[in-house]
C-alpha cells in the first residue's frame, strides 16, 4: 500500500523535473531572443533615451558609402562596404583553399583510403580542427606571410604588405577544411551502395563511379557544407584580427591589409569610447549585419541538407 | 534464332583498349590529387606545429609559466593566462554542463512534439552556426549591466534580518568590468549548442529496448533516464563536453567583447600559485567578480606586436605551445576516461 | 523416380524459350571449370563447373545460402569490389579466362552486363541513364546515343512510355518501369551476356510478367544467366536451369527435364517444396 503514496510523490517530483529541463531547453530560445533584442535595439531602435545607430546614419548611408570612418562629427563615414569586402575577401579565398582540400580529403577517405589510413587521417583532421584560430592567426602573420607569400610573390614582382588578407584567407581555408572535409564525407558515405556497384557493372572505372556517379547524387550535400564553410570563413575572428591588421579599405587587394567586420567589432570594444558614443554604436549596427549575413547562409545550407535526406529516405 | 551477324573477338586483356588506358590513366591521376590534397592538409598541420614549435624554443622554459607579463620578453610568462583560462573554463563548465545536459535530456527524453519544442530545435541548429564574436556582444550589452545591478546590492551597506534574531551583513564585494563571471557567462552561451547537440547524439545512441525493459520493471520514466539513460550515454556526453571545453579555451573572440584584459599582471583573487589556494581557500570567493585575462587572449597580444624586431613572436610561440599543450592534456585524459567508461558498456 | 509422385504442372514457357533445347550442339558462351569460391576462410563455391550455351537462358535456382547469387557475380568480377575475396579455378568467356589477373574487368564487364535485384536507377534523366554505359566508354556523338538510347529502350519495352519525357528525372518512374530502365541501361553498354540477380522479385506480377516476355525476347540476340528463388519464373522462362545446393551445383540440364523428371533426389525434393 505505501507504493501507492510514493507514486504520488513520485509523480510530482517528476513533474518538477520535467519542469526545470524544460526551462533548461527554453533557454537557448531565450538566447536567441536576447541577441536579436540586443542588436536591434543598439542598432536599429533604443527605447528610452539612447538613440540607436540608424537614427544616427541612414540606411542608405550605411549601404552605398565606400567609407568608414566611424568617428563623431563631420569627419564620420558609415559606409559598410569596406568591412563587408574585407570578409568576403577572406571569406573567399578561404573558399579557394578549403573546397579542393575539403572535397578531395572527403573522395580520398571515402573512395580509396583503406581502413588502416582513414583510422590514420580522420583523427589528424580533427586535431586540425581543433587548433585555435589565434594560432592560425600567429601562423598566417609569422610564417606565411614571411616565409612563403613575399618569396613567391616577390618572384611576379609583387609586393605584399605584412598585414594582408591574402594570408588571413589562406589560413582561414585550411581552418574550415575538416569541416567541408567531414560533412562531404558524411553524405557521400550515405550514397547506397547500390548505386556504385550498378555503376561499376557498367564497365566504369573507379573515377567514373567517384565523379559521374556518387558526387553527382551527393552534391546538395556537398554543397550545403561550402556553405556552412563559408559562414565559418564570414564569423572568424582573431585569425583575421592578427593576420590582416585593422585598416578598413575599400579596394579588394588581397596582397595588403583590410579590417572585416569581426576584426572591426573587437577594435571596437576594445577601444575607449563611450556607451553611447556613435563609434560604438556602429558597432552594433556591423554586428547586425554579421549576424544577418551567418544566419542567411546557414539557414540557405540548412535547407539544402533537408531537402538532400528527403531524396534518399 | 535469329540472325546473329558476328561480331569480331572482344579480347579482355589490359592495354588492348587505348580509350581504356586513358580513362584509366585518368583515374590513376585523380587518384594521386586528392591523396595529394587529403595530405597537404596534414602537411601544413605539421609545418604549423613544426615552426610554432621551433619559434618557442628559445622561450620555452619552466619559468615561462610561473612569470607574469613583463615588457621584457625575455622574462614574459603567461602565469595570469594560465589562471584566468583555468577559472574561467571551471565556472564555464560549471554553468553550461548542467544546462546544455538537461537540455539535451529534456528534448530527446521528454519533450512532446508540439510547436514550442519545435522551435528549439530550429532555433539550436541555428544558434550553433553563429559567430561566437555575436554572443560577445550579448555579454557585453546584457550581463555587464546585470552584474551592475548586482554590485549595487552587494555594496557592503546592506544587511538582512535572519529569522529576526541577529542581522547579518551582505559583503562588499568588487564587481569589476570584464569579470571572470560575465566572461564565464558569455562562454556558456557560446559553447551551449555544442553541448546539447553532442549529447542529444549520446542519447540517441541508447538503444531503446533499455530504456522499455526499465519501464517495464516498473520505473518512472525519470528514474530510468537517471539511472539507465543517463550513464548509458554518458562516453558520448562526456566526449560532447571535452569537445565544448576545448573550445572555450581557445576562443578569445567574446571575452575580449566583455573587457577581458589584453595585458595583466594580475590573477583572479590574487591566487598565483596552487598553495596558496590551498592554504587561503576563502579567496575563491573573488575570483568570480575579478578581473582576468586568458591564454588566447595573450597570444593575441603578444602577437600583435609591430616590432620590427619581433621580439614577442617567440613568447607568443611559447604561449600557443602551451595552449596547445594544455588542449592535448585534456583530450587526451579525455580518451582515457572513455575508453575506461566505454569497455564497461557494450551492448 | 517414382512415377507415381504429383503430377508437377510445369507452367507454359514464355514465348522464345525452348524447353528441351539440347545444348551441346551449341557453342559456350560461358564455361566455367571447377570453381571455388572464399569469402576470407569461407568456402561457399565448391569445384562448380557449368557451360552456359550462347543466346539461351539458363536459370540458377536453389535455396537461399546455396551460393547461386555469388556463382552469378564471380562472371563478371563483381565479387572483386569485396575485400577478402578470392576464388580458384577457370571461368571462359571469349575464350579468355576471365580470372586471369591480366584481365580488365572494366572491359570484361561492358560485355557482360548485370541487372540487379533492387532496381538502381541514376539520379539523373532517363536519357542520361542509359547513356551512361556508352558515354563512359568513351562516346560523344550525340546523335550515336540518341540512337543507342532509342533502341536499348525499345529492346527493353520501355520506349512506347518514356519517349516524350527522356529528360526528365528517372526517380519518378515506377518500380517495374525501373527495373526495365535498368536493363535498357545495360544493353546501352552493348554486351553480349546479361547476368540478372533476381530481377523481378521486387515487383508486382503484372511488372514481373513484362520481365520475362521481356527475356524471352532478348534471348534471340543475347546470352541470360539469371538467378531466381521462383521455381515457377525458371521453369517458364529458361532454356536450361542449374539447381545449386549449400555450394555445390546438384544438377544441370534442360529445363523441362529438370522440372518433370530429375536426375538426383535433392533437386525433385527442392522442386517440389520439401525443403528451401
Amino acid at each position: 500500500m505505501s507504493d501507492w503514496f510514493s507514486a504520488k510523490k513520485n509523480r510530482r517530483h517528476e513533474t518538477v523535473i520535467r519542469t526545470g529541463l524544460f526551462v533548461c531547453a527554453a533557454l537557448s530560445v531565450l538566447t536567441t531572443g536576447a541577441i536579436v533584442y540586443v542588436l536591434l535595439s543598439n542598432a536599429v531602435y533604443a527605447p528610452g533615451d539612447k538613440t540607436a545607430f540608424f537614427e544616427r546614419v541612414t540606411v542608405t548611408e550605411f549601404l552605398t558609402s565606400t567609407q568608414w570612418k566611424p568617428v563623431e562629427g563631420d569627419r564620420g563615414r558609415f559606409g559598410i562596404w569596406p568591412l563587408l569586402s574585407g570578409t568576403m575577401m577572406v571569406a573567399l579565398i578561404s573558399s579557394l583553399v578549403s573546397i579542393p582540400a575539403g572535397l578531395g580529403a572527403a573522395i580520398y577517405m571515402t573512395e580509396y583510403a583503406g581502413p588502416r589510413e582513414r583510422q590514420f587521417l580522420k583523427p589528424m583532421l580533427e586535431l586540425l580542427a581543433g587548433i585555435p584560430s589565434v594560432v592560425f592567426g600567429f601562423f598566417a602573420l609569422k610564417f606565411v606571410t614571411p616565409w612563403l607569400l613575399k618569396p613567391v610573390l616577390g618572384l611576379l614582382n609583387l609586393d605584399v604588405s605584412i598585414f594582408n588578407s591574402l594570408s588571413a584567407g589562406i589560413v582561414v581555408g585550411v581552418m574550415v577544411t575538416p569541416l567541408i572535409a567531414s560533412l562531404s564525407e558524411d553524405v557521400i558515405r550515405s550514397v547506397p551502395r547500390s548505386l556504385r556497384e550498378a555503376a561499376h557493372a557498367l564497365g566504369s572505372t573507379k573515377f567514373d563511379v567517384s565523379m559521374k556517379v556518387v558526387v553527382p547524387a551527393a552534391l546538395s550535400g556537398i554543397l550545403a557544407s561550402f556553405l556552412l564553410a563559408f559562414s565559418r570563413a564570414v564569423g572568424e575572428t582573431m585569425a583575421v584580427a592578427i593576420a590582416a591588421g585593422g585598416n578598413p579599405v575599400m579596394a579588394m587587394n588581397p596582397l595588403k591589409g583590410s579590417q572585416t567586420m569581426t576584426g572591426f567589432m573587437v577594435h571596437a570594444s576594445t577601444g575607449d569610447s563611450a556607451a553611447d558614443s556613435i563609434s560604438r554604436m556602429s558597432m552594433y549596427a556591423v554586428g547586425i549585419t554579421l549576424f544577418l549575413l551567418t544566419l542567411l547562409i546557414n539557414l540557405i545550407s540548412g535547407w539544402i541538407l533537408r531537402r538532400y535526406r528527403e531524396e534518399y529516405q | 534464332m535469329s540472325e546473329f551477324v558476328d561480331q569480331p573477338a572482344v579480347s579482355f586483356r589490359q592495354g588492348t583498349d587505348t580509350l581504356l588506358r586513358r580513362r584509366l590513366l585518368n583515374a590513376k591521376v585523380f587518384r594521386t590529387v586528392c591523396m595529394l590534397l587529403t595530405y597537404s592538409s596534414l602537411a601544413v598541420l605539421g609545418v604549423l606545429m613544426g615552426s610554432v614549435l621551433w619559434s618557442s624554443l628559445s622561450r620555452l622554459a619552466p619559468d615561462f609559466l610561473t612569470n607574469h607579463y613583463s615588457m621584457n620578453p625575455v622574462r614574459c610568462g603567461i602565469l595570469a593566462g594560465l589562471w584566468g583560462s583555468f577559472w574561467l573554463v571551471l565556472l564555464t563548465a560549471a554553468m553550461s554542463i548542467p544546462i546544455g545536459v538537461g537540455s539535451a535530456v529534456y528534448l530527446e527524453e521528454m519533450a512532446a512534439d508540439n510547436f514550442l519544442v519545435r522551435l528549439i530545435r530550429i532555433n539550436l541548429s541555428n544558434l550553433a552556426g553563429v559567430p561566437s564574436i555575436v554572443y560577445g556582444i550579448l555579454g557585453l550589452s546584457a550581463f555587464r549591466p546585470l552584474m551592475i545591478s548586482l554590485q549595487t546590492f552587494f555594496d557592503g551597506t546592506r544587511a538582512i534580518n535572519v529569522l529576526g534574531l541577529f542581522r547579518v551583513r551582505i559583503l562588499h564585494l568588487e564587481i569589476f568590468d570584464g569579470s571572470v563571471l560575465i566572461g564565464a557567462m558569455t562562454m556558456s552561451l557560446v559553447i551551449l549548442p555544442i553541448v546539447i547537440i553532442a549529447s542529444q547524439e549520446a542519447l540517441r545512441a541508447v538503444p531503446s529496448s533499455i530504456r522499455v525493459a526499465s519501464l517495464a520493471l516498473g520505473a518512472t520514466r525519470w528514474q530510468t533516464i537517471w539511472r539507465q539513460v543517463i550513464p548509458a550515454a554518458l562516453p558520448g556526453i562526456a566526449t560532447g563536453v571535452i569537445l565544448a571545453v576545448s573550445r572555450a579555451i581557445g576562443e578569445a573572440a567574446p571575452i575580449m567583447m566583455i573587457g577581458v584584459l589584453t595585458v595583466a599582471s594580475m590573477c583572479p583573487g590574487g591566487i598565483e600559485t596552487p598553495l596558496q589556494l590551498l592554504q587561503d581557500p576563502i579567496s575563491v570567493i573573488a575570483v568570480p567578480f575579478d578581473q582576468f585575462t586568458a591564454m588566447p587572449v595573450e597570444i593575441y597580444d603578444w602577437s600583435k606586436q609591430p616590432d620590427p624586431q619581433d621580439r614577442f613572436t617567440d613568447v607568443a610561440a611559447a604561449g600557443i605551445v602551451v595552449l596547445l599543450g594544455v588542449l592535448l592534456i585534456i583530450n587526451a585524459a579525455a580518451m582515457i576516461v572513455r575508453a575506461r567508461a566505454g569497455r564497461r558498456i557494450q551492448w | 523416380m517414382t512415377d507415381e509422385k504429383s503430377a508437377l504442372s510445369v507452367p507454359p514457357s514464355v514465348q522464345g524459350v525452348d524447353r528441351n533445347l539440347d545444348t551441346s550442339s551449341h557453342s559456350a558462351a560461358i564455361d566455367v571449370r571447377n570453381l571455388n569460391f572464399y569469402y576470407g576462410d569461407l568456402q561457399v563455391l565448391f569445384d562448380v563447373s557449368l557451360k552456359v550455351p550462347e543466346r539461351s537462358v539458363t536459370a540458377l535456382i536453389g535455396p537461399s545460402g546455396c551460393g547461386k547469387s555469388t556463382f552469378l557475380r564471380t562472371l563478371n568480377r563483381m565479387n572483386d569490389l569485396i575485400d577478402g575475396t578470392r576464388c580458384t579455378g577457370e571461368c571462359f568467356v571469349e575464350s579468355q579466362n576471365i580470372m586471369d589477373p591480366d584481365v580488365d574487368v572494366v572491359l570484361l564487364r561492358k560485355h557482360v552486363g548485370m541487372v540487379f535485384q533492387k532496381s538502381t536507377p541514376f539520379p539523373k534523366s532517363i536519357f542520361d541513364n542509359v547513356a551512361y554505359g556508352p558515354r563512359v566508354a568513351g562516346e560523344r556523338n550525340r546523335a550515336v546515343l540518341a540512337d543507342l538510347v532509342e533502341s536499348c529502350l525499345r529492346k527493353a519495352a520501355l520506349w512506347d512510355e518514356v519517349s516524350d519525357r527522356l529528360h526528365t528525372s528517372a526517380m519518378a518512374l515506377s518500380g517495374g518501369q525501373q527495373q526495365r530502365l535498368c536493363i535498357a541501361r545495360t544493353l546501352a553498354t552493348q554486351p553480349k551476356i546479361i547476368l540478372m540477380d533476381e530481377p523481378a522479385s521486387a515487383l508486382d506480377p503484372a511488372s514481373t510478367d513484362r520481365i520475362e516476355n521481356l527475356i524471352g525476347e532478348l534471348c534471340a540476340s543475347y546470352t541470360i544467366v539469371i538467378v531466381t528463388h521462383n521455381m515457377q519464373q525458371a521453369s517458364r522462362v529458361s532454356h536450361q536451369t542449374a539447381f545449386f545446393f549449400k555450394g555445390r551445383l546438384v544438377e544441370v540440364g534442360p529445363t523441362m527435364k529438370i522440372f518433370t523428371s530429375p536426375g538426383e533426389k535433392r533437386t525433385e525434393d527442392y522442386i517440389t517444396g520439401r525443403f528451401g
